[in-house]
């Protein structure tokens, strides 16, 4: 590949560049961060990135936004952008926001059970716990996982 | 849609019926909350089930010969519009999954009045009615993405009901938290291989996906999308390593939630696995027999073994039969992985089997909490005396689980046991005879613990109420019957097996 | 209530202003960008803006938790009943072609609007629902030890 081509190639494919970085520094925050906030917004942030992903594939080069004029006269030789992807994005943004809402409340109840929000801290408070039902009740094998 | 002004035929009722399988429980949510009355709430909810039963009933009688039923939503054709495809394999887990609801609900009056407090009631049933919904929309749909939106309406209101249970234990709360954060990542990755898939084809609708993949062979993208899907799809389903979110989740939750997640929820997400391995993706491609023998059969195998020994060492029942689920989805891997008709009939007789076996079990086990207030062992143990018929009931289904002849579970093993052998894998046989073995020591620790020892002190003595027993017993028979009548399961999932190895019929329909 | 005089003025201004734009985007969302989606949370920011300002009390005397919880549902309500309606006069599920059947375009116009309905009630609702859920819980910090 001569080198003006592996310059287009690595501009042309700029959208799933950004696509993979985001995607992975989301999964990335949700996995290594242990603040439960935090991970609500790796998690935000992963699936944004999927969100980018689809919108940018429906982008048509010189392509216009999908209006059609109110007379219905439509210009053959006007090109519109693919319109579908936008319309799958805005259900899964909704998806996307009831999914943070639900998350946020969550943490809150859990901080009001366990007075914290921090992932050790919660783990060593139901390592406790299971310990003390392994006193009442007997040994089990397992444990969280 | 269409702008032509020829007389409309109206439609019949029947010809509506794919539709109204969705949208009955949907309405009864809404209304629900409408209404705001926690008598009508059950009412309403234990109605709209039935009548969703029945109306999977009739589904399953129109496909049964192996015809495809397409419905237009909105009146706008395939493969623009949204479509909904009822064939012989998602009318037979339609019929489960509106079947296990009609009969949990009226356990479900009890229970949640003894596990839930009395003012979360009516959202209670409202969110089990979105699960339902999600759940039956998931199985019913014949696009793509409408699979996604779906599978989110069940994965959201399931968080909320799971949840629900941290008014017994609040480890609950981090149950379902930590549920929420596997399940999104899976439904994500699942969008991400929609997306490829889109952008490999330009279409949603599974039928067309499926023409136009079968044009163009397998490419990059369409492999990638594969893998996300089964990714997505695996975690949903409690593929063994993906399995995590399962035994808190399930042990946490309010006991009917627990019950009716345990026989639909993974069962639908195990349909989805098939519908896009067989009616999407070709089975023939040679990334997806490599995928299915080198991953999912060794997955399934590890599954069927190493949950099964960690089930053995619990000492709290709903955790042990969370356990025995994520082996148990292991045989319906296996069976798909053989991408035999034999393998496949077993996986889909097994999937229902196995769920309404779940469903006795862990409504029993509820049972068995609503009196003792636990399900640790010793908590329950000699209850086989103060509670005889829940107990007979759990030995039942203890014993389909294992496999034993008579029972349901014997079916489906028997059919995977042939399957396997057909292709001349006899050590995999050996295998699921071996893992059952292990079923066998965990189903005898529940009976040596209900009937060999003698109860705690400070339990109240006494049967539950009717309304619980009864539905634990129509389940615990249904284990005994269709182990015995078995032309009715068998003959559905044999056509529904049929179905999917012929591949997708395109858009012929 | 003294501090923040002019944020109180300026809401007092915008409240209005922003609940009419949010019919704009309503009634404009069939054939122009717009909709219940987007109006439906115009509409919310109205309301949640007035509760930030002016307090959660405040904004809940002028728009009760009760009536939240019925708007979620009856927007639910309106677009599946839409469909109901259809499927009732023989069409397919949500055909707007039902409405009008001799002027299909028109139907079309008719179910859209309907629909969009539903959605911008529900989504009002539901934004309002979540904004009323996080702040009417009991503060675990007082002002000071911020």
């Amino acid at each position: 590949m001569a080198d003006g081509t592996t310059f287009e190639y690595i501009v042309g494919h700029a959208n799933y560049w950004l696509f993979s970085v985001l995607m992975m520094t989301g999964l990335y925050v949700v996995v290594a961060r242990g603040n439960l906030v935090k991970k609500i917004v790796g998690l935000n942030m992963f699936q944004t990135s999927v969100f980018m992903l689809y919108i940018s594939t429906g982008k048509i080069t010189g392509g216009t936004a999908p209006i059609f004029p109110t007379d219905m006269k439509i210009d053959p030789a006007v090109v519109y952008s693919n319109p579908l992807p936008h319309v799958l994005i805005l259900t899964a943004i909704v998806v996307g926001i009831a999914t943070t809402a639900l998350g946020l409340a969550l943490i809150i109840r859990i901080r009001e059970e366990y007075d914290t929000i921090e992932e050790d801290d919660i783990l060593a408070a139901e390592k406790l716990m299971a310990a003390e039902d392994d006193k009442l009740h007997g040994e089990s094998m397992g444990g969280r996982a | 849609m269409a702008t032509e002004l020829t007389p409309h035929a109206a439609m019949s009722l029947t010809e509506q019926l794919p539709v109204l399988q969705v949208l009955v429980p949907f309405m009864a949510a809404p209304l629900i909350v409408f209404l705001g009355s926690r008598g009508l709430a059950w009412i309403l909810a234990f109605g709209t089930s039935a009548a969703a039963f029945v109306i999977a009933a009739l589904l399953l009688g129109q496909v049964l010969d192996g015809s495809v039923i397409s419905y237009h939503i909105g009146g706008w054709a395939p493969p623009l519009g949204i479509e909904y495809r009822i064939d012989a394999a998602n009318a037979f887990v339609l019929l489960l999954v509106s079947g296990i609801s009609a009969i949990v609900l009226p356990y479900a009056r009890e229970s949640v009045a003894s596990e839930i407090p009395r003012r979360h009631h009516t959202l209670f049933y409202a969110c089990y009615m979105l699960c339902l919904t999600g759940l039956l929309g998931v199985v019913a749909t014949g696009d793509a993405f409408n699979v996604f939106v779906f599978l989110e309406i069940s994965s959201l209101s399931t968080y909320v009901l799971i949840a629900q249970g941290s008014h017994r234990d609040k480890r609950a709360l981090t149950a379902a938290y930590d549920y929420l954060i596997m399940g999104t990542i899976g439904a994500t990755f699942f969008v991400i291989g929609l997306g490829m898939l889109y952008m490999a084809t330009g279409t949603l609708n599974m039928a067309d996906l499926a023409d136009r993949i079968a044009d163009q062979g397998a490419n990059r993208t369409v492999v990638a999308a594969f893998g996300f899907i089964i990714v997505g799809m695996g975690l949903k389903a409690a593929l063994y390593p993906l399995h995590l979110w399962l035994p808190n989740a399930y042990t946490y939750a309010p006991s009917v939630v627990t019950s009716f997640l345990a026989a639909t929820a993974t069962k639908v997400a195990i349909y989805v696995l098939l519908r896009f391995m067989f009616s999407v993706f070709q089975p023939t491609f040679l990334f997806e027999g490599n995928t299915l023998e080198f991953l999912i059969i060794p997955l399934a195998v590890l599954a069927m073994f190493a949950a099964s020994v960690i089930a053995i060492f619990q000492t709290d029942m709903k955790r042990l039969l969370a356990y025995s689920s994520i082996a148990q989805i292991g045989y319906m891997l296996l069976g798909i992985g053989m991408l035999s008709q034999t393998g496949l009939t077993a996986a889909i007789v097994h999937l229902f089997n196995h769920g309404i076996t779940k469903a006795a079990l862990f409504m029993g086990v509820g049972a068995l909490v609503f009196r003792a207030g636990g399900s640790f062992f010793d908590r329950i143990q000699g209850m086989g005396k103060t509670m005889p018929w829940t107990s007979a009931a759990i030995v039942l289904g203890g014993l389909s689980l294992i496999g034993v002849p008579g029972t349901a579970g014997f079916v489906s093993k028997w059919y995977l046991v042939q399957g396997a052998l057909e292709k001349g894998w006899w050590p995999v046989a050996v295998l699921i005879v071996a893992s059952s073995l292990l079923a066998v020591i965990y189903v005898w620790h529940i009976v040596e613990t209900l009937y060999l020892k003698t109860p705690a002190k400070d339990i109240a003595v006494g049967e539950v109420p009717n309304s619980m027993l009864i539905p634990i017993w129509i389940m615990a028979l249904a284990c005994i019957y269709f182990g015995l009548a078995t032309d009715i399961t068998l003959g559905a999932a044999q056509a529904a097996a049929k179905g999917l190895l012929a591949g997708s019929s395109g858009m012929l329909h | 209530m003294r501090h923040h005089l002019i944020l109180r003025v300026v809401t007092k201004l915008l409240v209005g202003s922003i609940i009419l734009f949010a019919f704009y985007v309503q009634f404009h969302g069939d054939f122009s960008p717009g909709g219940g989606f987007q109006a439906g949370v115009i509409m919310a920011v109205a309301f949640i803006l007035y509760g930030i300002v002016f307090g959660l009390g405040k904004a809940q005397a002028v728009f009760p938790p009760w009536v939240v919880h019925k708007m979620v549902a009856l927007g639910v309500l309106i677009y599946a009943g839409t469909g109901v309606v259809s499927l009732l006069l023989g069409y397919g599920y949500l055909d707007y072609d039902a409405f009008a059947p001799h002027h299909p375009s028109h139907g079309q116009h008719y179910g859209i609007l309907a629909v969009e309905l539903g959605v911008g009630v529900t989504v009002t609702g539901v934004m309002v629902a979540v904004y009323y859920a996080f702040a009417a819980r009991p503060a675990r910090l007082s002002d000071e030890e911020w």
